[in-house]
């Protein structure tokens, strides 16, 4: 008999019963909730009359909605301008008060989006099944934990029951083989791999990333990766644990400590594919023919590398991608065969559950330390994923080096990746954003998003267009 | 949660590919608390001119006249037919919400993206999966036939056309029972409550440091 694949292996030991329809019962040790999805959850709760299973295996933060000016932020919920926004945020307190959940509220210095702080934390650990009414809950796998995004009756019932009903999905290997080159990051290689095999490549499928590239990337950029397994479809993304894994976890103040790290660490190192594991589907890149990624269109799918030029649409696969691409370009307010180094840019967005942990900020201010942010640039920001975060780069002084060129430094949430605040992208206009979606109005009415790295993203800053940053020299 | 048997209705045709859950009800009404309202913000920003606010009075906003939807032929549609990996996106239920607020009950593309999947079903929206020369087959004869309506029938599993022809679907069993019978999946679960206590015991067991402080 075949071995098994980390996602068997995880599915199995949080099966609770097989329902007599093909559907199963899976424990969840660890539900993170946010303002946005859980608001009709909890109402819904309250009606039934019913209570949380287990109100410790919760924890909130609001992070949506949250505004990122330190004059707003210095007044904690009070501050928030916008009416409807602070009612959301007042509700999750009011709603983890009542149900004994623990919540890093706005003004606790821990806030921050609710899959950097998880990780940050220790709360994510290796082997949890992890599920959040957010569907960039794919980032915990990154850990080897098993984690996806689900809707709001699904909040529901994991509060009620701390278990949720699935169906199992399929296995398929990502395998990224061979070296990067310099000044290529985590954010190229998942944008190369939805590049090829779609926004649906992945649907139906739990996608295991493996290979030499994934092996050599940081606990963080595993995370970049993961985050983005949802955007080519898939519900989950995993990595299998190795030493980085663990080192990344020791020490954090949630993680196991003593003799129950010791315990937790052995059966931790057990977290990854047999060797004679088989999958539904294997893909294969190449790492090393990896070049920095810009997305042109409103499709994550919709990238080229930053050398090439915009597809034309005649030459797309099939008459309804086509029909996509075209819609893209209209919406886009670009042309087939202009180079991507010449698309104008307006505003520039650092930050998101993608891109906004520290190593995200080093590299973006390694690239604009000592430049200026360039003429034509109206806004560029710079939000760190969580108050850890942003207290680390201030120690470091990368505060001062976006300062100083003229970026602007933010208190942390989700902000522009989604612009559910006032940091919003007007019409029209281009941005070069490090977040995940580059969907029609994402990041403000209107607003055309350019998906990249953080280095990238810091060099179109400083540039006011897209430059292949691995020929920017490092002051 | 809501039952599904049968629905007959007007056919509204959404010609794009992975319309995604952004473009189905943008993130500004997203700061509502209720489950309810939602309808009037469906495809927002395809379907108004201007920029939609929560808790507007969307009466008077300009509409956009090619979107499709604003065509006084698709006035009372409750079938959407849709293209590939429709719902991608972000897991947000107000994305069917909006569907079934504005009076959608089904939904019939070539494929879906899986959490809407499952959102859908959670609110008693049938989703349909049909190969792609059907859909293609069924966008030609919408668009050709002011009033044209569709049959969709749970039970028997089959979609009648117009002219009496039929085609027939495929869906899970379990999701074709929990939307016959409107079920409440969470009691369904709890009639596994002793069961769910005993895994969650020999869990703790294995792997107290899920447990500390518990
Ligand atoms: S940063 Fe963006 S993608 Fe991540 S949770 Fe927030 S809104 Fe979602």
């Amino acid at each position: 008999m075949a071995g098994k694949t980390l996602y068997d292996k995880l599915w199995e030991s949080h099966l609770v019963t097989d329902l007599d329809n093909g559907t199963s019962l899976i424990y969840i040790d660890l539900h993170y909730l946010h303002e946005v999805t859980s608001p009709q959850a909890f109402e819904g709760l309250r009606l039934a009359g019913r209570k949380p299973w287990r109100s410790q295996a919760n924890m909130a933060t609001p992070d949506h909605n949250v505004p990122t000016t330190t004059d707003e932020r210095s007044r904690g919920v009070e501050g928030i301008v916008d009416p409807v926004s602070k009612i959301q945020v007042k509700f999750l307190d009011a709603n983890c008060k009542e149900y004994d959940i623990e919540e890093f509220e706005i003004d606790d210095p821990r806030h921050g989006i609710v899959h950097v702080i998880g990780p940050e934390q220790g709360r994510t650990l290796p082997g949890m099944t992890i599920v959040c009414g957010d569907s960039h809950t794919s980032t915990h796998g990154a850990l080897g934990s098993l984690a996806h995004g689900i809707g709001t009756s699904e909040v529901e019932h994991v509060l009620a029951t701390q278990c949720l009903i699935q169906r199992k999905a399929k296995n398929m290997l990502v395998k990224v083989n061979g070296e990067l080159k310099p000044g290529v990051t985590a954010k190229d290689v998942v944008l190369a791999i939805i590049g090829k095999i779609g926004t649906a490549g992945g649907t139906g499928y739990t996608i295991e990333f493996g290979g030499d590239v994934i092996r050599s990337l940081s606990l963080e950029g595993r995370m970049t990766v993961c985050n983005m397994a949802i955007e080519a479809g898939a519900r989950a993304g995993l990595v299998a644990v190795d030493e980085k894994t663990i080192d990344y976890v020791k020490g954090r103040p949630f993680a196991p400590k003593g003799e129950a790290w010791e315990l937790a660490a052995t059966a931790w190192r057990d977290l990854v594919s047999d060797a004679d594991a088989e999958f539904d589907a294997v893909v294969e890149l190449d790492g090393s023919e990896i070049v920095p990624q810009v997305s042109w269109g409103t499709s994550p799918e919709m990238v080229a590398p930053v050398t090439g030029s915009i597809p034309d649409p005649a030459d797309a696969p099939s008459e309804a991608r086509r029909t996509n691409y075209q819609q893209a370009l209209k919406y886009m307010g670009l042309k087939a065969g202009t180079r991507i180094q010449d698309i104008r840019l307006d505003r520039v967005f650092i930050g998101s559950c993608t891109n906004s942990r520290i190593e995200d900020l080093r590299a973006a201010a390694a690239v604009v330390k000592g430049r200026k942010v360039a003429a034509n640039i109206r806004e560029a920001l710079v939000v760190p994923g969580s108050g850890v975060v942003k207290a680390q780069a201030e120690r470091e002084g990368l505060d001062k080096v976006f300062i100083e060129a003229g970026l602007q430094w933010r208190e942390p949430g989700c902000s522009m990746c989604l612009a559910m605040n006032a940091d919003q992208l007007g019409e029209g206009e281009h941005c070069a954003s490090t977040s995940n979606r580059n969907f029609e109005g994402r990041q403000g009415f209107g607003g055309r998003t350019h998906l990249v790295s953080p280095a990238m993203a810091a060099a179109a800053a400083v540039f006011g267009h897209f430059v292949d940053v691995r020929e920017v020299e490092l002051n | 949660m809501k039952k599904f048997e049968r629905e007959k209705g007007l056919v509204l045709p959404l010609d794009r590919a992975n319309v995604d859950t952004d473009y189905i009800i943008p993130k500004q009404f997203l700061k509502s608390i209720k489950r309810t309202g939602f309808g009037k913000n469906l495809f927002d920003e395809a379907r108004y001119l201007d920029k939609g606010q929560p808790d507007q009075d969307c009466s008077g906003r300009p509409l956009n006249p090619d979107f499709v939807m604003n065509q006084p032929r698709y006035k009372g549609v409750s079938i959407l037919l849709a293209r590939e990996n429709f719902g991608c996106g972000s897991s947000r239920e107000h994305a069917p919400w909006a569907l079934d607020d504005y009076g959608f009950r089904c939904v019939i593309a070539p494929s879906y993206a899986d959490i809407f999947f499952n959102n859908c079903v959670k609110n008693g929206i049938l989703l349909i999966v049909l190969d792609e020369k059907t859909v293609d087959e069924l966008f030609r004869e919408t668009e050709a036939n002011p009033g044209y309506t569709l049959d969709v029938d749970l039970q028997s599993q089959t979609i009648t056309k117009p002219d009496g022809s039929t085609i027939s679907f495929e869906v899970e069993p379990s999701r074709k029972h929990i939307l016959l019978n409107g079920l409440d999946d969470i009691g369904l679960t709890l009639q596994h409550a002793r069961k769910i206590s005993s895994f969650e015991a020999g869990w703790k067991e294995k792997s107290p440091w899920l447990f500390a402080g518990n």
